[in-house]
């Protein structure tokens, strides 16, 4: 990763214009050629530096209900648990953290009776709590890392 | 969003058409106008389903390594008016308000930030809670040790 690449990964967490040619119209600002922003940027996806280029969804607006929950798994039982709610469709991320709480997961589901009944399975299937922490409010969102 | 905004969906999610006209290619792909995909977009961007068009780096491949989920206690009473504050910090990338679950867990503000070094990232912490003061009534910062499971979203609507 070059000065020109770290440049296309901070203008491209800006925003990206819709217009006939947009590639042309962000390698113009970047002062490079469209092929060299495709080329890069095709490069960058394929090495996994960028996981996504494209239109960034809210989950919410599209009518779907997404929650973060915790569990408290015993360590002695933690692969066997990641095993059960990874197998859940519904599961989107799922994180190991540093906590008694030491299992943290994203539920998508198209509506909250199904989130409700999803966390019923996995309760009756893990035999843990689950501590639901959907959002109540939402103050701020924007992932911009600095390359 | 109507049937044709999810058509557009599903065919955007794995992401942009990276060739020089990426909404014209989106056109043919469904059978629509140019003008009528760049129409929807915009309005969608405008009605906040699309947060917006753009890229999504890998933290770790940036270098960011120190990814902490920090957690506040503070007042109900105080929290929207903190949780604005906070997530005006220019280094918090997400920031919500949370059901606490006493007394296991007596956290209701959540701020995610994110550090090359774990110094950063306690400066980070170190910022958010000097705005948050003395109506910060405990804290804790919770750092991912493992990705178990990252498959992003996907509607199954069809």
């Amino acid at each position: 990763m070059d000065d020109i690449d770290r440049h296309i990964i901070n203008t491209l967490q800006t925003g990206f214009p819709i217009c006939d040619a947009p590639y042309r119209q962000v390698a113009e600002s970047l002062s490079i050629n469209e092929t060299e922003l495709l080329t890069r940027l095709q490069a960058l996806l394929a090495d996994g530096t960028l996981t996504r280029f494209g239109p960034l969804y809210n989950a919410e607006q599209m009518g779907g209900a997404l929650t973060l929950a915790a569990v408290k798994v015993p360590t002695e039982r933690f692969d066997k648990v990641t095993d059960i709610i990874n197998a859940f469709p519904e599961v989107a991320h799922n994180y190991a953290r540093n906590h008694k709480l030491n299992m943290w997961f994203v539920l998508a589901t198209e509506t909250s009776e199904q989130q409700r009944q999803t966390i019923n399975t996995i309760e009756g299937q893990t035999g843990l709590t689950v501590y639901n922490m959907p959002k109540l409010k939402e103050y701020f969102v924007n992932l911009k890392l600095e390359a | 969003m109507d049937a044709t905004d999810l058509r557009l969906m599903h065919a955007t999610q794995a992401g942009l058409p990276l060739t020089p006209e990426p909404y014209q290619a989106l056109a043919e792909q469904l059978g629509l106008t140019k003008e009528d995909i760049m129409q929807r977009l915009a309005a969608m961007q405008e009605r906040g389903i699309i947060r917006r068009i753009g890229a999504v780096p890998n933290h770790y491949k940036l270098g960011y390594r120190f990814n902490g989920m920090t957690v506040w206690d503070v007042p109900d009473g105080q929290i929207d008016e903190l949780g604005r504050q906070v997530g005006q910090l220019p280094f918090v990338s997400h920031c919500y308000h949370r059901p606490r679950h006493l007394p296991e867990w007596p956290y209701n503000l959540f701020a995610m930030v994110h550090g090359k070094t774990q110094i950063e990232a306690d400066q980070q912490i170190r910022q958010i809670a000097d705005v948050l003061g003395k109506q910060c009534r405990g804290s804790e910062v919770l750092y991912s040790t493992k990705i178990l499971k990252k498959t992003g979203f996907r509607s199954s609507k069809r």
